[in-house]
């Protein structure tokens, strides 16, 4: 396949994007400065949301090779060959997974604009610490911003999924 | 916001990429972990014309003893040293414990040691270890490699002694016996320091035989704080009490040696405070085993 971005000189305001997102590949053409968030949005995964478009608020949270990542502080181009899961590989109303089923019932939403950010920056953790202790919960989750919930019921809905893991 | 257009081009080597700042001149920036860079691009606080993306290339995050030093890869990421296996290396620790204090883990999985240096925020934590480790960062430009020492790097706001063309391939730290230690304050819980203050002791023979004290946020770049650092040099540790009131010393020293600026975060006099307070926790937390009991718990 060739790449729009040329290796030897002559950068491209074009860039050829080819990633697996949620387990399927997609290819697109886009600009240069389309970062992740855009890229995914534009796919279709509208799960993912756009807070505060400069790294504070984390509502644009995915995995990125497994990872949790700010999806607005990275360029689609730089996600080229990786794998990116957003919020929609998590389950759907008719089959939750364990992250979303312990946010139902622990209320750790209101509006739900943070809640993608809040469920795969969970997932991140509990992929990469099944056992986290509430101190690590909180620690790790006070990356992200919510303005309705006042965050005790999202750690108890945290706590909760990883107990119903183990 | 959206960053402004800017064309892309991914560097396969350090030459590849040197060779292409060469190329585009100084509208061409690095892009590595993109947790500085990328929102300045979309707060359009800078707009380089070309994004030189060297995230892919090979051989530069690696973590090697190197004697008395360390040496580190510039595209490591925080999160890698997080998961430093320590091992028998001492200067391992201290360098892993630092990793933990930078941000958030979503940041620290795409942030790396090399940006964060090249960045040169007053409260850069990797800065802050840079000065109180005497480290050296060993730096590919057009014609030649240099090594350039830590003191001297960080020159100003932002500004470091790397040239337009030139990339930091790698981090040495030194001081690797040395006890070293970061104590930083933020109102949240991974927001840039306010203060932050860097020390590193060594202590040989009932004596310190050699003192590092760095501070960030409080001047536009990192800074070390030499007069401190004499009145803890040569001075005996084997009286508890002693020690307890030279740290006391030495942090109020620090505080008075400073002309930290007030903004929304914090005023000049808070951070002088800070200041007192974080350099005396450092020490005391460094030196705890030859302190009266409970005096680390400050």
């Amino acid at each position: 396949m060739q790449e729009a971005v040329v290796s030897a000189s002559g950068a491209s305001e074009v860039v050829r994007v080819a990633l697996e997102l949620n387990g399927r590949p997609v290819e697109q053409d886009v600009e240069a400065r389309t970062n992740l968030l855009d890229f995914v949005r534009q796919q279709g995964c509208t799960g993912t949301h756009a807070g505060c478009e400069h790294g504070v608020c984390g509502a644009c949270t995915l995995l990125l090779d497994g990872r949790p990542v700010r999806s607005c502080l990275v360029l689609a181009a730089q996600a080229d060959g990786s794998a990116v899961d957003t919020v929609e590989s998590l389950g759907d109303a008719a089959r939750p997974d364990a992250l979303q089923r312990a946010f139902s019932e622990e209320r750790g939403l209101q509006c739900g604009f943070c809640t993608p950010g809040f469920l795969m920056l969970a997932r991140g953790l509990l992929n990469e610490r099944p056992d986290p202790s509430e101190e690590e919960i909180r620690d790790v989750l006070s990356a992200n911003l919510c303005r309705c919930t006042g965050y005790a019921s999202i750690v108890r809905a945290v706590q909760n999924a990883a107990g119903a893991q183990s | 916001m959206k960053a402004p257009p800017f064309a892309f081009v991914r560097a396969e080597s350090a030459e590849h990429a040197v060779s292409l700042l060469t190329e585009y001149g100084e509208d061409a920036k690095l892009l590595a972990g993109g947790q500085s860079l990328v929102p300045m691009l979309n707060l359009r606080l800078t707009r380089p014309s070309v994004l030189v993306d060297i995230g892919r290339i090979p051989g530069l995050s690696e973590v090697a003893a190197a004697g008395d030093a360390i040496e580190i890869g510039a595209l490591t990421t925080h999160h890698d040293m997080e998961q430093l296996d320590v091992g028998d290396l001492p200067g391992l620790r201290s360098l892993r414990d630092v990793a933990g204090l930078i941000g958030h883990y979503p940041i620290r999985v795409r942030g790396t040691v090399g940006g964060s240096l090249a960045h040169a925020d007053s409260a850069s934590e990797w800065a802050l270890m840079a000065l109180v480790t005497d480290a050296a960062l060993l730096v590919r430009g057009p014609v030649q490699s240099r090594e350039l020492p830590a003191a001297t790097f960080f020159q100003g706001f932002f500004t470091t002694a790397l040239e337009p063309e030139e990339m930091i391939t790698s981090v040495r730290f030194g001081r690797s016996r040395a006890r070293t230690r970061i104590e930083e304050f933020a109102r949240r819980r991974g927001d840039f320091a306010i203060v932050a203050a860097a020390t590193s002791v060594v202590l040989e023979g009932g004596r310190c035989t050699s003192a590092r004290i760095a501070l960030g946020g409080v001047a536009g770049m990192p800074i070390r704080l030499e007069t401190a650092e004499q009145v803890l040099t040569g001075a005996e540790t084997g009286d508890p009490q002693s020690l307890d009131w030279l740290i006391r010393e030495v942090a109020y020293v620090c505080s008075s040696e400073i002309s930290p600026g007030s903004d929304t975060h914090a005023s000049a006099t808070y951070r002088r405070r800070l200041t007192q307070t974080l350099v005396e926790r450092s020490l005391r937390r460094s030196l705890d085993d030859h302190l009266p009991a409970g005096a680390a718990a400050a």
